[in-house]
């Protein structure tokens, strides 16, 4: 993220990705982050259990992506926090205050939302004052403060533009500063980029990202998108069918995953047939490896293994247990695809350099390097 | 209902091919079609006004009765849009937002005044009525209401889905406006065009309702225009041309100010009944 100068940023035009480095005082040392707590909520919709008992807890300032596949419960979450749905059961608590009962008007939490909000009657500055019109802050004062926050989105040149005259993800730096100037408790942010194009979405959830890092706002941040929970959050809650499977840092979700729900949704994963031998042990390719901890509970004899693509070592071995089938270059790495016995496909990512030897037909030798590994039932 | 048929036959001749160009296979059978619809609603109006003359016009204003009708058909047409637009507007703001699934079943009910017969309304309205408006000829305003529904229901729904209603909604609660504040601020604006337009179809609709005045025996300008007939033919038939220019400025001046409000704040191209469908998506990527 880099931090331009206004005199940069005036010569950039308001490209995304700017965040101004002229905060005013008063922004700087905008309320701490308060903390939160969803305890054990469930919700239904008909027949549809869309949360199940989820249960979260979020640090003073701390931004918490909630990932998942669609429907699995994690709008509903966010929704249920902004008050603009009701839990069945279980309980919401801001600062330790149970606010259940509080109207979504009253919950003082700024939401940026995954279509566009922008209220169309309005300009970009009348957008952002609006919520500090409703809190009866008036002319002059409610003006300077809503282009302070425009200033902050490096937007200062749009302000007296109406939403339909700003790009997609202009709209979307608005509706951020606009969630913003109220100062919310909670900030929420629900699948904010999924609208936009892949440059763009990227600038913005860095420029979200140190926003949120700045002011110290506690954020809930939702999507279905791996890669921006990762890079974005402190922590990642992935959800599956209304519950929490895992809550941790991206790095520990990635390298140790809790689940073979969680292992396989988050980044690429092989599965690999192997054998249980024991309860700490399980033979796949030829080799015996330890299991992680706890992963093969209820488990026994067939399994599958789970492996990342860098877990996996390969060499050109003539009468290996596989043949190279695809290569698709991602730059330093290229991922390979090898064909094992048993109609098994496994993904191998290899330094450019030394796959470059690895054309489609190549026959390699693929094995476990012997560090602990994951097995689920099989499939 | 003369004028109503004449304000949607208003509503639709200024706009032919307003349109993006489409395949243009056959410009010999459009040309055939405008002009035989044209002809169709030109002729008869030049036939009136050579009827009725140009002298015609002046004398309107001089005919007994012709004040206290008009009055009447104002004070009714001012009313009637108060109660239509106080009824209707949260009513279809709260079906859009909270009783979607009943849209289709509301769109049902507000199509029944044009299709149940008027004596039955009018009957049905007597027996319900309030008692301190039977013997006024301000119970036509609670028929009116009844009759402009289909209308004015149209019109702010098409206003209602010009926009992503919900989200504004939720948008605007979660920086702290309550419904008053919501509604006022929010969503009112945002429908301005579909209001407008709501009220000039309610307009013209009772400044040309005869079958409910007549069978209630009030004298609104309708009914007037055609007592008077029995007296002077061409004043009436003026009276008549009057009624429907009225009704056709009125058109122009949504048409107008609506479409200029919405090339401002960039909104919904709004007709009378149909509001183009936004295409929330265009406005993805960075034109920066």
């Amino acid at each position: 993220m880099t931090m331009n100068t206004a005199a940069g940023q005036q010569a950039e035009g308001g490209t995304g990705g700017v965040v101004s480095a002229a905060l005013s005082p008063s922004t700087q040392a905008s309320s701490p982050g308060a903390p939160v707590a969803l305890t054990d909520l469930s919700r239904s919709f008909g027949a549809v259990r869309a949360l199940a008992g989820l249960s979260l807890e979020i640090a003073p300032g701390e931004l918490v992506a909630l990932l998942g596949p669609s429907g699995c419960g994690k709008t509903t979450a966010l929704r249920i926090l902004a008050g603009f749905e009701a839990a069945d059961s279980g309980s919401v608590t801001v600062d330790g205050k149970d606010i259940s009962r509080i109207p979504a008007a009253k919950r003082d939490m700024g939401m940026v939302f995954q279509s566009y909000s922008l209220f169309p009657n309005m300009t970009a500055l009348d957008n952002v004052g609006f919520g500090l019109r409703m809190r009866k802050q008036h002319g002059s004062e409610r003006s300077r403060r809503a282009a302070e926050l425009l200033d902050m989105v490096g937007l200062t040149d749009q302000a007296r533009k109406y939403p339909h005259q700003m790009s997609g993800g202009q709209q979307q730096r608005v509706a951020l500063a606009r969630a913003l100037a109220i100062e919310p408790r909670v900030l929420l942010l629900d699948e904010p980029l999924s609208a936009l194009d892949a440059k763009v979405r990227l600038q913005l959830r860095e420029q979200i990202r140190a926003l949120q890092q700045r002011l110290g706002t506690t954020t809930l941040f939702v999507t279905h998108d791996q890669e921006e929970a990762l890079s974005i959050a402190d922590r990642v809650g992935v959800m599956k069918e209304g519950k929490l499977e895992q809550v941790a840092e991206p790095s520990q979700l990635y390298d140790q995953p809790a689940t073979a729900f969680v292992a396989e949704f988050v980044g690429t994963m092989n599965r690999i047939p192997g054998e249980l031998e024991g309860s700490h042990d399980v033979r796949a390719l030829g080799v015996v490896v330890p299991v992680h901890a706890d992963a093969a509970a209820g488990l026994s004899g067939a399994v599958d293994v789970l492996v990342r693509p860098e877990g996996l070592e390969i060499a050109v071995h003539s009468g290996g247990n596989g043949i190279v089938t695809q290569k698709t270059f991602l730059g330093s790495v290229t991922r390979v695809s090898v064909l094992l016995s048993g109609d098994v496909t496994v993904k191998v990512d290899q330094p450019s350099v030394t796959a470059a030897a690895m054309s489609p037909g190549t026959s390699v030798q693929v094995s476990l390097p012997g560090m602990p590994v994951l097995v689920a039932e099989c499939r | 209902m003369a004028a109503v048929a004449s304000v949607e036959a208003g509503a639709q001749a200024p706009t032919p091919d307003a349109g993006p160009a489409r395949k243009r296979s056959y410009p010999v059978w459009r040309w055939v079609i405008l002009l035989l619809a044209g002809a169709y609603f030109l002729i008869p109006l030049y036939a009136a006004l050579r009827f009725a003359g140009a002298k015609a016009f002046p004398d309107i204003f001089k005919q007994s009765g012709f004040f206290s009708a008009i009055g009447l058909s104002l004070r009714l047409a001012v009313i009637t849009t108060i109660i239509t637009l106080v009824l209707m507007v949260p009513t279809t703001v709260y079906v859009h937002l909270r009783l979607p699934a009943i849209r289709r079943l509301m769109e049902g009910i507000t199509i029944l005044p044009i299709v149940i017969p008027p004596i039955v309304l009018i009957i049905g309205v007597l027996k319900v009525a309030p008692s301190f408006l039977l013997g006024t000829p301000y119970l036509l305003a609670l028929v009116y209401v009844i009759l402009a529904m289909p209308f004015a229901y149209r019109s702010l729904d098409a206003g209602l889905r010009s926009f992503d209603l919900r989200t504004m909604v939720e948008a605007s609660n979660s920086l702290g406006a309550g419904w008053r504040n919501t509604l006022w601020r929010v969503v009112l604006p945002n429908i301005r065009t579909a209001i407008l337009s709501a009220t000039v179809l309610t307009v013209a609709m009772v400044l040309g309702e005869f079958t409910m005045a007549s069978l209630a025996l009030y004298v609104t300008f309708p009914v007037w225009i055609v007592q008077f007939e029995q007296n002077s033919g061409p004043v009436s038939v003026a009276a008549s041309l009057l009624a429907l220019f009225v009704t056709w400025i009125l058109l122009m001046i949504i048409v107008i100010v609506g479409g200029r409000g919405a090339r401002r704040r960039g909104g919904s191209q709004v007709a009378l009944f149909s509001v183009a469908q936004q295409d929330f998506s265009q406005t993805r990527g960075e034109p920066e």
